[in-house]
């Protein structure tokens, strides 16, 4: 039997999977700015809604302007540095591709050093290099882009702390569930041991972390490869709600 | 015999790209310098064409390249402002936060393929999406217009609400909250709000100032503190 109702029909919603055992607390003391800035209390577990199962899909361009995909290449002359190819796939839980989702990208300098007024440590600005990218994934999940290897930098969190090298990168996915603001690390750099914000992240879910240089990626005379894939919360198999027409 | 050392690659290790360590990409904190890589302008004003959400106060204004908004035209519905500061646990505003805020359409609908309501009518001029970065007084402010009411879980219906998301220096994972407003329909029954304790629902509500601007003050720790939703 057919059962009407005044209220709108709700759709099937499949959740998002809550964050799993890769994800940093949000108090990490060794992390100085967390102390204060943490939440004391437990984040409050909320069924999924269809505010949380959408997200703004296919406005990118029209969010965020065109893509920005060679961060060499915007401003008059070349930046200094060791110029880089980053590529890879943006997935979901399930390892399927996650296609159509855009990247932001920012980064220091090769000499670690950012464009922003509040970075004032001593280090070479580059008038060749802004740091900022945008890259959308295609059909198949695959992003791309080009860059310099930005340099480590050091920061008052502690007596001689250092930033490892690593590119910031920012997420929507298809949901506002799966949004993701990460950092990429370069694969052996010692410094990645002994930095308190990659150590937020437990081991060995610490290492999702780091990149792999690749030959394939690598261009001949030109630019030296990494892969780096990223993958964002899958969704539940089992719907939360059901349609409720049909009794 | 000799190697073939065009394709001899790395050996492989723990990394990334190791199939035993597979999983979600765990999150790391923005920093305090994302605003040349962000909150672009117009971010934070999704009926206008104002700079509103952007800091080029913050860079040389030749590394400004992030783009100005697309809006495209006025949206259908009541324009509103909502604003409120950020606080750490000493009361001190944060100067180095981003909020971003996704919501309906004012009939009710998402500007997303996942919402398939044909029954209810999309805006060609509402994404629905905007991001803006706290100024220097930590404190964080929105264009847009007010939601129209989505469906809840069952055959509940949510009242109006925005949804946020916080992301900052010191913030290692995305903190996701609500917005809903003091004289909101069906803020009595919405099927969220009913799961917060009822002492902690008003940091979820925003309040109107005389100057009309909906007010709503995020508290990351400590007395007061905002609820956060665990997705
Ligand atoms: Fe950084």
């Amino acid at each position: 039997m057919s059962q009407v109702s005044s209220r709108p029909i709700s759709r099937m919603i499949l959740p998002y999977r809550r964050e799993d055992a890769g994800a940093p607390p949000s108090l990490h003391a060794d992390y100085r700015s967390t102390v204060l800035r943490a939440p004391r209390l437990a984040p409050l577990a909320i069924p999924a809604t269809l505010t949380e199962v959408t997200g703004p899909d296919h406005a990118w361009a029209r969010l965020m302007g065109p893509t920005m995909a060679d961060l060499t290449v915007q401003h008059r002359g070349e930046p200094q540095g060791q110029r880089i190819v980053v590529a890879g796939l943006v997935l979901d839980e399930q390892a399927r591709p996650v296609p159509d989702t855009v990247i932001e990208i920012w980064q220091a300098n090769a000499a670690g050093r950012y464009i922003h007024s509040r970075d004032d440590w001593p280090a070479p600005l580059d008038p060749n290099f802004t740091g900022v990218g945008r890259v959308i994934t295609d059909a198949e999940g695959r992003y791309r882009f080009v860059s310099i290897r930005p340099g480590a930098y050091p920061w008052g969190n502690h007596k001689n702390a250092w930033r490892p090298a690593h590119i910031h990168l920012s997420l929507l996915g298809p949901a506002f569930a799966t949004r993701l603001v990460t950092q990429m690390y370069f694969p052996d750099d010692p410094l990645i041991e002994i930095d308190p914000i990659a150590n937020a992240v437990p081991m060995p879910y610490r290492q999702r972390l780091v990149a792999r240089f690749d030959i394939g990626t690598t261009v001949p005379n030109w630019a030296l490869g990494y892969r780096f894939d990223i993958v964002l919360k899958g969704r539940d198999q089992t719907p939360f709600e059901e349609e409720h027409d049909d009794h | 015999m000799t190697t073939d050392l065009d394709a001899l690659n790395t050996a492989p290790r723990l990394d990334n790209q190791d199939p035993t360590l597979f999983g979600q990409t765990p999150s790391q904190t923005v920093g305090p310098f994302f605003h040349y890589g962000l909150p672009w302008k117009g971010g934070a004003d999704l009926v206008g064409r104002s700079d509103l959400g952007a800091r080029p106060d913050l860079m040389p204004p030749e590394h400004f390249l992030l783009a100005t908004s697309g809006v495209s035209g006025a949206p259908q519905g009541e324009v509103i402002e909502i604003a409120g500061g950020v606080y750490d646990g000493q009361g001190t505003p944060l100067n180095d936060v981003m909020v971003e805020i996704w919501h309906a359409n004012a009939a009710g609908r998402y500007a997303s393929d996942e919402d398939g309501r044909e029954e209810v009518p999309l805006d060609p001029h509402f994404v629905g999406f905007g991001r803006g970065a706290t100024d220097a007084n930590g404190i964080w402010r929105f264009r847009t217009i007010r939601p129209g009411r989505v469906p809840g879980p069952g055959n509940t219906l949510q009242a109006p609400h925005i949804a946020l998301s916080v992301l900052g220096r010191g913030l290692l994972k995305r903190l996701a909250t609500r917005l809903y407003f003091a004289d909101g329909e069906g803020n009595g029954d919405d099927p969220i709000l009913a799961l917060v304790p009822a002492e902690r629902r008003d940091t979820l509500i925003a309040r109107r100032r005389p100057d009309g601007v909906w007010w709503l003050d995020i508290v990351l720790q400590g007395e007061n503190e905002t609820v956060f939703f665990d997705l």
